[in-house]
């Protein structure tokens, strides 16, 4: 149950973004992508996340997670493809084996929805 | 009225730079780091226990870190070795993370050092997203688990630099189907070394020996780790 680990950053990832204080904004929600080799199972992180938000301002922020594919690069076709699963790391036009993966490990907070409010601190865009 | 705000912070970003001053840390001192997963009872503190009185004999100066839920039993067991072994409890969390490592290296002297092999908390699912600094990432496989183990738990294979196939001495006795595993594990790691090893007969392990040391070799580049 590593998920509670991966929700209690998620959490510290986003609380260390926003301002402190009575100016900071209300979070909405929390938009994640977690890709498919990064060995987070959504549904365990989501509920993880409850556990980890509860009594921090992301307390009524929901969390929305997004799943990205493998993506490998296949040299004989010299180029770029999204694999179905994660058990054949194969191209799946002409069937060569590659460990030259270019996507699938992601594992970083998107976005934020906020509730409109004043503007947030440095280091945030 | 909402608005949308871009982050794109990775959720892991404090393991990750821990894990990337590490890095540096143990590229400086010219050591040769490992991270060994695998599930239970794969062998791992068998292997690693034979491991470490092979590089003692022959002159390497290595030293463990071991991680478990509870208990000093691993430590206790390869500190017989020679080798200096230090104990990593987790109190019950499932993995290890780059602070723990540097914590507990935070008293020894790395430069001393050639090989420190990390032994995570044998799991399948949770360290594979949690990076320690190591260079190599060793993923263990027991003949006595089902062959298609890395295709039910594809994540921590596809991440290893190095498989490992552990208890090759009872191979014949389990009717272990070589063939069936290797096709699962190059269906999700096409790439990385399989060596086969016995920490009973000591079959494979000076070549595992020489697969670490590789991966600090002057030029960066891998030796072609010899037939066991």
């Amino acid at each position: 149950m590593h998920e509670l680990s991966v929700a209690h950053a998620v959490v510290s990832t986003v609380v260390e973004a926003l301002p402190a204080g009575p100016s900071a904004p209300r979070v909405l929600e929390v938009h994640v992508r977690v890709g498919v080799l990064s060995g987070v199972v959504p549904d365990a992180l989501s509920y993880a996340y409850d556990v980890a938000a509860e009594g921090t301002p992301l307390a009524d922020a929901a969390l929305h997670v997004e799943r990205s594919p493998v993506v490998i690069h296949c040299a004989e076709c010299d180029g770029d493809a999204e694999l179905l699963g994660t058990t054949d790391f194969r191209c799946p036009a002409c069937g060569t084996p590659s460990g030259d993966v270019r996507g699938g490990r992601e594992l970083e907070v998107l976005r934020l929805v906020l509730d409109d409010a004043p503007a947030l601190a440095g280091g945030m865009p | 009225m909402s608005r949308i705000v871009d982050l794109k912070r990775g959720i892991l970003e404090k393991n990750d730079l821990q894990a990337s001053a590490l890095r540096e840390a143990f590229r400086e001192a010219g050591i040769a780091v490992s991270n060994w997963v695998s599930s239970p009872g794969t062998g791992k503190t068998a292997l690693l226990e034979a491991l470490l009185a092979h590089a003692v004999t022959t002159g390497i100066a290595a030293a463990a870190l071991v991680g478990d839920c509870a208990t000093d039993n691993d430590a206790r067991r390869l500190a017989r070795s020679g080798a200096p072994v230090r104990q990593i409890v987790t109190e019950g969390l499932c993995h290890l993370e780059s602070d723990m490592v540097g914590e507990h290296l935070a008293d020894w002297d790395l430069a001393a050092l050639e090989l420190l092999v990390i032994e995570n908390v044998g799991n399948l699912v949770c360290p594979s997203g949690f990076d320690l600094g190591e260079d190599t990432r060793v993923a263990l496989l027991s003949v006595t688990e089902g062959e298609d183990k890395p295709l039910k738990y594809p994540q921590i294979f596809h991440s290893a630099d190095v498989i490992v196939i552990t208890k090759t001495d009872i191979a014949e006795a389990v009717e272990w189907n070589a063939g069936a595993a290797y096709d699962a594990l190059r269906s999700v790691n096409p790439e990385a070394p399989i060596l086969e090893t016995s920490s009973r007969t000591g079959r494979g392990v000076d070549s595992l020996l020489h697969q670490l040391l590789s991966s600090v070799s002057a030029d960066g580049s891998r030796l072609t780790p010899q037939e066991a």
